[in-house]
């Protein structure tokens, strides 16, 4: 009774921790989450390591040692904000382990996002915005709009496609790079280095970059240097789709 | 009138981001609001002093304290409100402008864009974990003096 108890509590912690790295959480909120629901469970002295690709998890001495593997990374902020709130009710006792791992398998395959046309959209208005911060002119407007729009299609396209994210970004830099330069050359748009720039912003690796960072000063070294060098390779794989346009 | 026309765009930059990272919904405005504020810190410190970096980590610092302060009032993580915040501030322009002179063999020039542009990075990471430790130190004082009321 008391082993089949402390496996759903394990169960428990790692589904959490996964769906937490996974959506993009940081790593040391990760471990702190899973910490506070095993303690709220009675599991004293529980060990976690965490990278963005795995999670071991233990229960000490006499207890059992469990690996989840990580294999997807997107950004998800409202399934992070979820789990977080099934940990709170979890160790304030409003809910029992058998009711949160069951909400939490319910997160797990729930499709919290956004519908694709709404991201669409958004991306392509925030190119747009962008455009007129950097000092750009009001006429370049419709060009950055359909770059931007187009570049955020084809990342999500290729990646759905091929499931390599860098050649994803590089091909949705090439084309922002090209709606651009063909702007300019038909001359809907004047100033070819702004629509770029503007253009390919959806496509910044913003939470990697503040994560990594984060994880370095918490300690997390791992998992730390591990989301700088993918914010690296996708930085990269912007700009040499970026000079590929460029160098023609 | 650029202020407010800067004020409007860079709400609804971050609104947007908001979208793309799929916030809770009733955090979008939030969201948008810190990323706003994050940048109006930015091009004021930028406009009076003339140094982008100093002004990058004003505006990261100004970002991760709105949304500290957010987080604890809401009660959820802080990186909800951060993260559209933090992209209005990451240094686009330059790096692409690096890439651009990298592609012409103009590596002289290329290369003092690209350090302004780690330099830039360098300081939104340091505006995120001063602000942190910042606001971590006021908590703990506010928790420190709160348990001595009580006990007297």
């Amino acid at each position: 009774m008391l082993n089949e108890k402390n496996d759903l509590a394990i169960d428990c912690c790692l589904l959490a921790g996964r769906l937490m790295i996974e959506s993009g959480a940081e790593t040391y909120r990760v471990e702190d989450t899973m910490t506070r629901m095993a303690i709220s469970q009675g599991l004293i002295g529980t060990q976690s390591y965490i990278t963005p690709t795995g999670i071991i998890f233990s229960l000490g001495k006499d207890g059992s040692t469990r690996i989840m593997t990580i294999r997807l990374r997107i950004t998800d902020l409202e399934r992070i904000a979820l789990v977080n709130q099934i940990s709170r009710k979890l160790t304030s006792l409003e809910m029992t382990i058998e009711e949160a791992y069951e909400e939490l398998q319910r997160i797990a395959s729930a499709n919290l996002m956004f519908p694709m046309l709404w991201q669409i959209i958004a991306a392509s208005i925030a190119s747009g915005c962008f455009l007129i911060l950097f000092e750009g002119t009001w006429w370049d407007v419709p060009a950055a709009l359909v770059a931007g729009g187009f570049g955020f299609i084809v990342v999500t396209l290729i990646h759905e496609l091929t499931r390599v994210k860098f050649f994803a970004e590089f091909l949705a830099a090439t084309v922002v790079g090209f709606i651009a330069f063909l702007a300019v050359l038909f001359s809907v748009g004047e100033d070819l280095n702004t629509i770029i720039i503007s253009g390919v912003m959806p496509l910044v690796p913003g939470l990697l970059i503040t994560n990594a960072v984060r994880d370095l000063m918490a300690g997390h070294f791992v998992s730390g240097v591990s989301k700088g060098a993918e914010a690296l390779l996708t930085a990269f794989a912007i700009g040499a789709g970026v000079a590929l346009v460029l160098s023609f | 009138m650029t202020w407010i026309i800067q004020a409007i765009l860079s709400f609804i930059i971050a609104y947007s981001f908001a979208i793309i990272f799929n916030a809770p919904r009733k955090q979008l405005v939030s969201c948008g609001l810190v990323g706003m504020s994050g940048w109006l810190i930015y091009s004021v410190y930028a406009l009076v002093s003339d140094d982008t970096v100093q002004a990058s980590f004003a505006g990261a610092f100004v970002v991760a304290l709105a949304a500290h302060i957010l987080s604890k009032r809401l009660r959820m993580p802080m990186i909800i409100f951060s993260v559209p915040g933090i992209i209005l501030l990451v240094p686009g322009g330059l790096a692409y402008n690096a890439m651009r002179h990298i592609v012409e063999n103009d590596y002289l020039t290329a290369i003092s864009y690209a350090s302004k542009a780690f330099m830039t990075s360098g300081a939104i990471a340091m505006g995120l974990v001063f602000a942190e430790v910042l606001m971590q130190l006021i908590f703990k004082y506010m928790r420190k003096r709160k348990t001595i009321s009580q006990m007297s």
